[in-house]
């Protein structure tokens, strides 16, 4: 039985290109981060170097501090299931400017494949609802990802997506330079 | 506890919360993030009573500090309130990211585990709260009277924002008269 699964690097060139020049990403740590990167470089693109997890918090941080500008999470399966609280404090505070999509291999493949609980039947979109993020979807394809990113990219809701991927290696490796990536964003955010 | 609650007599318990909620104000501190403590209860009122401020609790400090990190790049100042044992699961995440990147964060830290307490677990995790701040080269302030709290609050919201170092206000037993 085969089971049908996108690409990591393509379902993220498929979220870029739907990018406007002023949104916002925090890119999590992982393999998530290195294709993030290989999609193209872009100044309102936050590289994590570290503070597995914190994607979707981080990203909090900028939705409420500029309402006005979409915000996107980026995280992988491993580092979500890390910090899986944050789902509940994103429900609870409701921005509708952020969107969260979780690249989900089933594994920690950074750092040598190691599978994760969605390997076990571990459902984040799922964890997603029961926090009361109640616009969750998991897609596989790449015209189920359109199709979700289409119903999702204009409500005032926060909402989730779940990519489920290959295990494919990452196309690029990240620059690690946290100060110009942290002026280079802040620049980006505040010029808008 | 009836002893430690009589060491500041005369200081009624919010005055303390309220001093520090005043120096957040007066130094455009928005944004307060918070895994709550009973002696930060009176902090948190104060708080959010205050329609200037946002305030709101998270499920753990990581995500309060991960909060305030990506306020902070949007240009909102903001501060976490936690207690010791909260601060002791923060090291990674202080190291990774504010440390790394040079963002401010502001803490306020209530000290649990020290002069009188009776829990053993809280008192030896909050003996690993001033090595960690320290090998972080992070200032921790200890606010101990009513008295110097302003100018000891202000000038570490100041110098926090102003340097990019992220510092701790630790509230002792002796401002919160003990009260656990
Ligand atoms: C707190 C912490 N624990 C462990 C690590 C080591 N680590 C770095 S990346 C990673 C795996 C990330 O997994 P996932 O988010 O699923 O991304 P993937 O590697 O699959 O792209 C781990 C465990 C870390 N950096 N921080």
């Amino acid at each position: 039985m085969s089971v049908e699964v996108m690409n990591r690097y393509d379902a993220t060139v498929r979220l870029r290109a739907r990018l406007g020049d002023e949104d916002a990403v925090i890119g999590g740590i992982g393999n998530t981060n290195f294709d993030l990167w290989a999609a193209g470089p872009r100044n309102l693109n936050f590289y994590m170097l570290g503070s597995m997890g914190l994607a979707v918090p981080i990203a909090l941080g900028v939705a409420l501090a500029q309402p006005e500008r979409r915000v996107i999470a980026l995280e992988g399966d491993g580092s979500i299931l890390m910090q899986l609280g944050c789902l509940s404090t994103l429900a609870k505070l409701a921005p509708g400017n952020l969107g969260t999509v979780i690249m989900d291999n089933g594994c920690y493949q950074i750092t040598g494949s190691q599978p994760t609980g969605t390997a076990f039947g571990t459902d984040i979109e799922a964890v997603a609802n029961a926090c009361g993020l109640e616009h969750s979807a998991t897609v596989a394809t790449e015209t189920a990802l359109d199709a979700a990113l289409d119903r999702f990219w204009q409500i005032a809701a926060p909402w989730v997506i779940v990519v489920k991927i290959d295990g494919e290696p990452p196309r690029g490796t990240t620059e690690r330079d946290p100060l110009r990536i942290r002026m280079r964003f802040m620049d980006a955010l505040n010029l808008a | 506890m009836e002893v430690l609650e009589k060491v500041e007599e005369g200081v009624s318990a919010s005055s303390w919360a309220e001093i520090m909620r005043d120096c957040f104000k007066r130094n455009g501190v928005k944004l307060v993030t918070y895994v709550p403590d009973r002696v930060l209860t009176p902090l948190i009122q104060a708080i959010e009573a205050d329609p200037y401020f946002q305030a709101f609790s998270t499920a753990r400090e990581e995500e309060a500090v991960g909060i305030v990190c990506g306020a902070w790049m949007a240009g909102t100042k903001g501060v976490v309130l936690m207690q010791t044992s909260g601060f002791a699961t923060l090291p990674n995440v202080l190291a990774s990211l504010p440390c790394t990147y040079q963002i401010p964060v502001l803490m306020v830290i209530s000290e649990r585990g020290t002069l009188g307490e009776f829990n053993r677990g809280q008192a030896l995790v909050c003996k690993t709260m001033r090595p960690i701040l320290a090998s972080m080269g992070m200032e921790g302030h200890t606010l101990a009277s009513t008295r110097e709290l302003d100018f000891i609050v202000d000038r570490t919201i100041k110098q926090v924002f102003g340097t990019l170092d992220s510092a701790a206000l630790i509230i002792s037993p002796l401002l919160s008269s003990g009260k656990f």
